[in-house]
């Protein structure tokens, strides 16, 4: 395909959205530069409020959501956005776990509204914040805070392709060994979260000498009490052990959990 | 099982690959050992080879391109236990008083991803280019003897029986070994156990044993490559005394290995001990991350990926270290074979150190302690070993 903008009759449509979130995700597609032209040709980019100003009308091919479920209004929107789209793919950790708007599950929603608004009485939100998958089917669900802009272009290729998109559900451990980084919490002491951390990152965090936050949430088979005891051998206590699960992913289950087991 | 007569067909593949330029090595090493200095070590530069060697980054030794010998770690030494590493400082100038790192030589000739052909629409066709294979040959300096006998065994998976990896023989092929006995045995160490070291005994061009530290080596030769690299280095003969103290090194060495696995049946113990309490107990422990298989010298297991990228008009297929670990390994239509870790762990040390007699006629595990080292929680396999003999079943029984 050459020239410019010039789109094949029949491309798919696409449609970008979002609900409670920080645009991050969103952003990381329009941070594609490269890839950014090729997606734009081979994609009908239909609606998509960070970059066009197109309304939202007909159905789509492919729906990229953003964000989490919080108020009462964003739980009927995704009712029509699914009815609207035939493939609905999450992007990000507020989509697929609640995000750290989650953090408001483990504690009371009327009271924070009341310290930080003036007029309480005005916020209509719900007392969770919930995944996309919680309220309609997703078919598939892209991990990270934020999304890695490699795997976007992979799923949004594997769903042009009509293949299943490479983005493997093992630890962050198998990214940071094919790259040849020293383990940090073996070499330097550093606690990370990589052995219980969904892969796709490339593991970003230890190649620069940082441990990995979670950011990804739970790999496929987390086994965070057993992680937790080596950590707490590296000095974190039991407060430290229960803030580390409850960040990005704070929700999702087995962060979730090992974050309770951890309560005082 | 296999039966005998498929172990005899191994060690027929294993004489088809046995690399010509390793046959004089016995007749060398019978021959008088001789001495070289540092600077002599520096003669392998300008001689068409990638060197790659140990150096030191982001606080650990790793194996890569080293230019000079500054680059090795000089007087620099290493503690390492289960889920424990770290440098420390020697009170010496030894370039070579520690051991085995995270890496292993596996990274150069079994690259961690490896693209194997690429693909582009060209109008009504379509062009497949195969990756082309390496052409630099590479140079090893500091090769341990475990490390020797884990590419033997790599040479057996990717070049023994009908199909040779061509990417693994390109690598392979002409890679000349320094090697270096162990001075110093690590905290995770048993090749005493496996019969693997510290004493190079093959696969070397040349063997070097540190006998005043940083500065003089007791040479062997392996080969004729080696012999002609010695002749041009300025040597001398090794004194009788000198030839002493490399072999009290060595015993020095032996002596002090960090663990100790009972091998002689360790083979026949896993295999009855399938259903043991003590898989249960590990599988709490572990967490599936991989790490064990990732930094193994003889895990050789990976996944083929396929990319096509927007325009659909370009593709390519490559391969990347996988493991045994992850639930996408046992994946069949329709899920999982392996879904719990217990049934994990129990593929990755079964095969280690049973089932790869079966299939490749020896053990699949060297000692080199690394999957001990680098398990962030420590899980060690002779200890896992040792906990099944404690209670074996059917002690006795075979
Ligand atoms: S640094 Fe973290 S992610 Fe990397 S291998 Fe170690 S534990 Fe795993
Ligand atoms: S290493 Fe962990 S915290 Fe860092 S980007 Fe990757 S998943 Fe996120
Ligand atoms: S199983 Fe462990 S000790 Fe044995 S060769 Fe592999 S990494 Fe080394
Ligand atoms: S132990 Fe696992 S990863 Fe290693 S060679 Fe065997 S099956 Fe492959
Ligand atoms: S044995 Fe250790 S390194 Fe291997 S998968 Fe389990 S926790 Fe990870």
């Amino acid at each position: 395909m050459s020239g410019q903008g010039h789109r094949t009759p029949s491309a798919p449509r696409l449609a970008v959205w979002k609900f409670a979130s920080c645009d991050g995700c969103q952003l990381s597609l329009l941070d594609c530069e490269d890839e950014l032209l090729a997606v734009a040709q081979a994609l009908d980019i239909a609606y998509f409020p960070e970059a066009t100003r197109a309304p939202i009308r007909g159905n789509y091919d492919l729906s990229l959501v953003e964000g989490s479920i919080t108020t009462p209004h964003d739980a009927e929107r995704i009712q029509d956005v699914r009815r609207r789209s035939r493939a609905l793919v999450t992007i990000g950790a507020c989509a697929t776990s609640g995000g750290v708007q989650a953090l408001r599950n483990f504690a009371n929603v009327c009271e924070y509204a009341s310290i930080v608004y003036a007029r309480p009485d005005y916020i209509h939100t719900l007392a969770t914040s919930t995944p996309i998958s919680d309220h309609v089917k997703v078919d598939f669900e892209l991990r990270g805070c934020p999304i890695d802009k490699g795997q976007l272009i992979e799923v949004i290729s594997a769903f042009l392709a009509g293949r299943k998109p490479a983005t493997p559900s093992h630890s962050v451990c198998l990214q940071c060994k094919l790259k040849g980084n020293v383990c940090v919490m073996v070499a330097h002491g550093t606690p990370c979260l990589g052995p219980v951390t969904h892969a796709g990152c490339g593991a970003l965090c230890p190649s620069y000498d940082r441990g990995c936050y979670g950011c990804f949430g739970p790999m496929e088979t987390p086994n965070a009490p057993s992680l937790s005891a080596r950590l707490s051998s590296l000095g974190m206590d039991e407060r430290a052990l229960q803030r580390v699960y409850r960040t990005f992913n704070a929700q999702a289950e087995a962060f979730r959990e090992e974050s309770e087991r951890h309560d005082e | 099982m296999r039966t005998e007569t498929q172990r005899s067909v191994v060690r027929d593949n294993d004489e088809r690959i046995s690399n010509p330029r390793f046959e004089t090595m016995d007749k060398g090493m019978a021959e008088a050992r001789s001495i070289v200095d540092a600077a002599g070590l520096e003669a392998l530069r300008g001689q068409g080879y990638a060197l790659i060697g140990p150096t030191v980054r982001d606080e650990a030794i790793v194996y890569d391109e080293i230019a000079t010998l500054d680059d090795l770690p000089r007087g620099v030494g290493d503690e390492q236990d289960g889920g424990h590493y770290r440098l420390t400082r020697r009170n010496d100038e030894a370039l070579f008083g520690y051991v085995v790192g995270p890496q292993s030589w596996k990274k150069l000739l079994h690259p961690p991803v490896l693209r194997l052909w690429r693909a582009r629409r060209e109008g009504d066709e379509l062009r497949v280019e195969a990756e082309p294979a390496r052409v630099e040959k590479f140079a090893f300096i500091g090769a341990r003897s475990c490390e020797l006998h884990a590419i033997a065994i790599q040479d057996r998976v990717f070049l023994g029986g009908a199909y040779a990896d061509p990417h693994y023989r390109a690598r392979r092929e002409d890679v000349f070994i320094v090697a270096v006995n162990c001075g110093v045995a690590g905290g995770a160490c048993f090749c005493v156990s496996m019969d693997t070291g510290p004493k190079a005994t093959m696969g070397f061009d040349i063997a070097l044993t540190e006998i005043v530290a940083g500065s003089s080596f007791l040479v062997e030769i392996g080969t004729d490559a080696g012999r002609a690299l010695l002749d041009s280095l300025p040597h001398r003969a090794a004194s009788a005394s000198e030839t002493e103290e490399a072999e009290a090194i060595l015993a020095h060495t032996a002596e002090n290995m960090g663990r100790s696995l009972e091998a002689g049946d360790v083979r026949e113990l896993l295999a009855r001990n399938l259903d043991h309490p003590r898989w249960d107990d590990v599988a709490a422990r572990c967490l599936a991350c991989t790490n064990c298989t990732m930094v193994c010298p003889t895990c050789f297991c990976t996944s083929v990926e396929d990319a096509s990228d927007l325009t659909g008009l370009e593709s390519e297929r490559s391969r990347r270290w996988d493991s045994c670990f992850t639930l996408d390994f046992s994946y069949i239509h329709g899920g999982s074979v392996r879904q719990s870790v217990k049934s994990r762990y129990r593929q990755w040390m079964t095969h280690k150190l049973s089932t790869w007699y079966d299939q490749f006629g020896s053990s699949g595990c060297v000692g080199c302690g690394r999957c001990i080292v680098w398990c962030p929680v420590g899980i060690d396999l002779t200890e896992e070993a040792r906990a099944i003999r404690e209670s074996d079943a059917q002690k006795g029984a075979t």
